[in-house]
């Protein structure tokens, strides 16, 4: 057993993440490509898309793979930390909506 | 590091699994030329700029440049039908005495004939004139702009050295160069600024034309991606920074077998600034000369030995062979 969860050697294991499971992998790896691939949107704005989901997600691999891939796509450090705070936001706005439940269960109980 | 120092330290990271094991894997081992259809020639290593990633290390503190004899080689051996395209670079090709006598010898010879500049040069009084040089001969301009972030591109080649490219592309654009109809051809190169693999050519070409029309009203033909190979500069700033095992990685965790046919070193000659052949302007760092069949000079130039030579294969191929794979013509078409 390593010493640590994660290592950064792991994140090129993720081509192997079909073992045990090569059906389902394969299906995942078509759907994974087809899904960050340039469509209607744009290489680099899915690039960031993904980056901004691997830091609300605080997967290391993700942000490893993601931040390298919008540097090879000419991305600039501005564009990268914008799409970050996207998520930052996202997750604050999330956390804040949710407050409206204590809001409603605080102003049905209190006399 | 000195090229001897360079080979031990690739052999070393590629110890676990060599190029040509690679190779040997996809039966494509020995590699053998097909062709010589580009002469690519290494006139001088002199330049105005000290880039980051020079390959070639090139700076103003370097004096050597081809001899006279050895480019009228070059203009003999470019002579054999097969031989389409003369792509001269450096170092700062303008900074040869002789490139504006070469152009003019090579322009009668119906070849495609390109030049690859830093753009910033043609801003120097000294060389201004190449602009109209090349823009009379029909030369094919090759200009390396590695990012459109000023920053980037800046911390990489020099300071202000961006707006010094952008403000020479304009004035090439102004002769005609990049413009619809006028057959003057303007092409771009992007590096990765780190140790980072380039993205694909397509994305990137989009977002070049995008922003340098809006940004800087500056059209181009095509952008070419360049993978940057582990040598000269560019392995000292790995090394340095503490990058190179991990790019490594993940150059081989990027092989293309697609790749290995189209390799540019199977149609290109690579001639250094002494006269001697290798296969790429790599190898030419690393002192690694054509393979014991072929003739070591190119004033002992015999294209049948040369167009069927066994290639000379080390670690830092890996870098052509990445991804889209990579020439001095951009990702490869396979």
């Amino acid at each position: 057993m390593s010493q640590q969860y994660y290592e950064t050697k792991d994140l090129q294991d993720f081509s192997n993440i079909g073992e045990f499971a090569p059906e389902q992998g394969k299906k995942f790896f078509d759907y994974y490509i087809s899904s960050t691939s340039g469509g209607k949107l744009s290489e680099r704005e899915k690039a960031l898309i993904a980056l901004a989901v691997a830091t609300v997600r605080h997967c290391p691999y993700c942000i490893d793979a993601y931040t390298n891939k919008c540097l090879s796509l000419g991305l600039g450090n501005d564009e990268m930390m914008e799409a970050i705070h996207v998520g930052a936001a996202m997750v604050a706005g999330d956390t804040l909506a949710h407050a409206t439940q204590m809001r409603k269960i605080v102003k049905q109980k209190e006399m | 590091m000195s090229h001897t120092e360079q080979q031990e330290l690739l052999e070393h990271l590629n110890s676990s699994q060599s190029f040509a094991e690679r190779l040997k894997a996809c039966s494509s081992y020995p590699l053998h030329a097909q062709a010589v259809e580009t002469l690519q020639m290494n006139i001088t290593r002199r330049c105005n700029l000290c880039c980051r990633h020079c390959h070639v290390a090139a700076s103003p503190d370097r004096s050597e440049e081809m001899s006279r004899e050895d480019m009228e080689a070059c203009i003999r051996a470019a002579a054999h039908p097969e031989i389409k395209t003369l792509d001269i670079t450096g170092g700062a090709p303008e900074m040869h005495s002789r490139l504006a006598w070469f152009i003019n010898e090579a322009a009668g010879m119906q070849k495609r004939l390109l030049v690859r500049s830093n753009a910033a040069i043609l801003l120097e009084k000294q060389y201004a004139h190449f602009l109209d040089i090349y823009a009379d001969a029909g030369v094919e301009v090759v200009v390396s702009l590695p990012n459109l972030h000023r920053d980037r591109t800046d911390r990489m080649r020099g300071p202000e050295v961006f707006g010094k490219i952008v403000k020479a592309l304009g004035k090439l654009n102004a002769r005609g160069y990049g413009m619809p109809g006028t057959g003057l051809v303007l092409d771009l190169v992007h590096n990765p600024v780190g140790a980072f693999l380039p993205g694909s050519q397509t994305a990137l070409e989009e977002d070049y034309r995008t922003r340098l029309g809006a940004d800087y009203g500056i059209a181009f033909n095509r952008l070419y991606c360049l993978t940057n190979c582990p040598v000269g500069r560019y392995l000292d700033f790995l090394k340095r920074s503490g990058n190179l095992g991990q790019y490594i990685g993940m150059l081989k965790e990027a092989f293309n077998s697609d790749a290995v046919g189209s390799v540019m070193c199977r149609t290109t000659l690579s001639v250094g600034f002494d006269g001697r052949l290798f296969d790429c302007d790599f190898n030419q760092i690393l002192d690694l000369t054509l393979s014991s069949e072929a003739p070591v000079h190119i004033r002992d130039f015999d294209y049948d030995k040369i167009a069927r030579r066994e290639i000379v294969v080390r670690g830092h191929c890996y870098s052509c062979t990445a991804g889209a794979g990579s020439s001095c013509q951009g990702s490869l078409e396979t």
